[in-house]
């Protein structure tokens, strides 16, 4: 953490785009090489700024969707059709392009080894993406601790890492289980309605074993989460919370 | 208006007090609800960021930025106290 000493306070700097990734119709991955990068923890977030020609600027928060221990920084965005910030991100950023970004930002949505589990992760649409940083973490350090995730989309085709989600499936430890909401393949085995009170104690463990909750997804659906976790019994200091909306645009 | 949480303003508030703010623990002045700033209900679309007391709804942070200057209101706050593992 010298280097990070080094800096001290929060610094913007010029982060060199070295990969885009499309991950659904809707959904980019940004792969960055931020030349001053102090390290993160799973769930933490940077601030990106864009500077108009006139010089207006906009500023955004988004969550790391890389792990500590990969060698990049990846950021994971969903185009917001009237967003000021997304729509550039998404569309318009191409490899070579430097992105000027500060961070890493929060401390509050973040899980770490030593904070054990077992782990429940429920994620709602692109409020996957600091969930997979979490996921990502976990398979590096080789955790013991139980872990779940629970992902709701519209359709398969909106699930984003969905190949690696269905890999990560296969650690032992890793139990990954999708809810389409709107559109189900022909023969899908897995759930097929919005996430309410029922199946949240169909996959949670019970809260006598006192799981550690995360929840990140659009507002509404953070707080109906929490909510049916709380009416639940599980004890509302275990559930930690982020929501994103159009004003994350 | 969609309300986010203070995890949205974590570098705003890194940037003014220079800590990890968002594992701090607020007091609504009005009310005395205790909760993380995380939970804070965060307003973006103002001029500058408004966050509220999730029981209340009382004001209780207002942040406004103008030409690289952030003018901060904390007059809602009955306290607020950097946890004792305040990392990142």
């Amino acid at each position: 953490m010298a280097r990070a000493a080094l800096l001290g306070r929060l610094t913007w700097q010029l982060a060199n785009v070295v990969e885009l990734v499309e991950e659904t119709a809707r959904v980019r991955s940004i792969v960055l090489d931020p030349p001053a990068w102090p390290g993160h923890r799973a769930g933490q977030h940077v601030d990106v700024r864009l500077t108009a020609e006139d010089g207006y600027q906009a500023q955004r928060s988004y969550s790391i969707a890389s792990a500590p221990e990969d060698g990049y920084l990846m950021l994971t965005v969903e185009r917001l059709e009237d967003g000021e910030v997304s729509p550039y991100l998404a569309d318009e950023l191409r490899p070579g392009d430097e992105l000027e970004l500060r961070g890493p930002v929060g401390g509050y949505f973040v899980w770490e080894e030593s904070l054990g589990g077992p782990l429940l992760l429920v994620a709602g649409g692109s409020g996957v993406v600091p969930l997979r940083a979490m996921l990502c973490h976990h398979r590096a350090v080789e955790s013991i601790v139980p872990v779940r995730l629970l992902y709701s989309a519209r359709s398969l085709e909106e699930v984003v890492y969905r190949d690696e989600l269905m890999r990560m499936a296969a650690a032992d430890q890793i139990d990954i289980r999708f809810t389409l909401t709107r559109e189900q393949p022909e023969g899908w085995q897995g759930y097929g309605r919005r996430i309410d009170r029922e199946l949240l104690d169909e996959v949670s463990w019970p809260p006598g074993e006192h799981p550690l909750v995360y929840v990140c997804g659009p507002t509404g659906f953070v707080e109906a989460t929490a909510n049916a976790l709380v009416e639940l019994g599980h004890e509302p200091a275990r559930i930690r919370t982020e929501r994103f909306g159009p004003t994350g645009g | 208006m969609n309300a986010l949480d203070g995890n949205a303003i974590a570098g705003s508030l890194l940037d003014v007090f220079g800590a990890e703010m968002t594992t701090a623990t607020g007091v609504c002045g009005s009310c005395g609800t205790s909760a993380p700033v995380a939970e804070f209900e965060v307003y973006l679309r103002a001029p500058g960021a408004v966050a509220r007391c999730r029981s209340c709804r009382s004001v209780l942070m207002v942040l406004v930025t103008i030409r690289g200057l952030t003018c901060v209101d904390l007059r809602g706050l009955a306290a607020l106290g950097l946890a004792p593992t305040s990392g990142g």
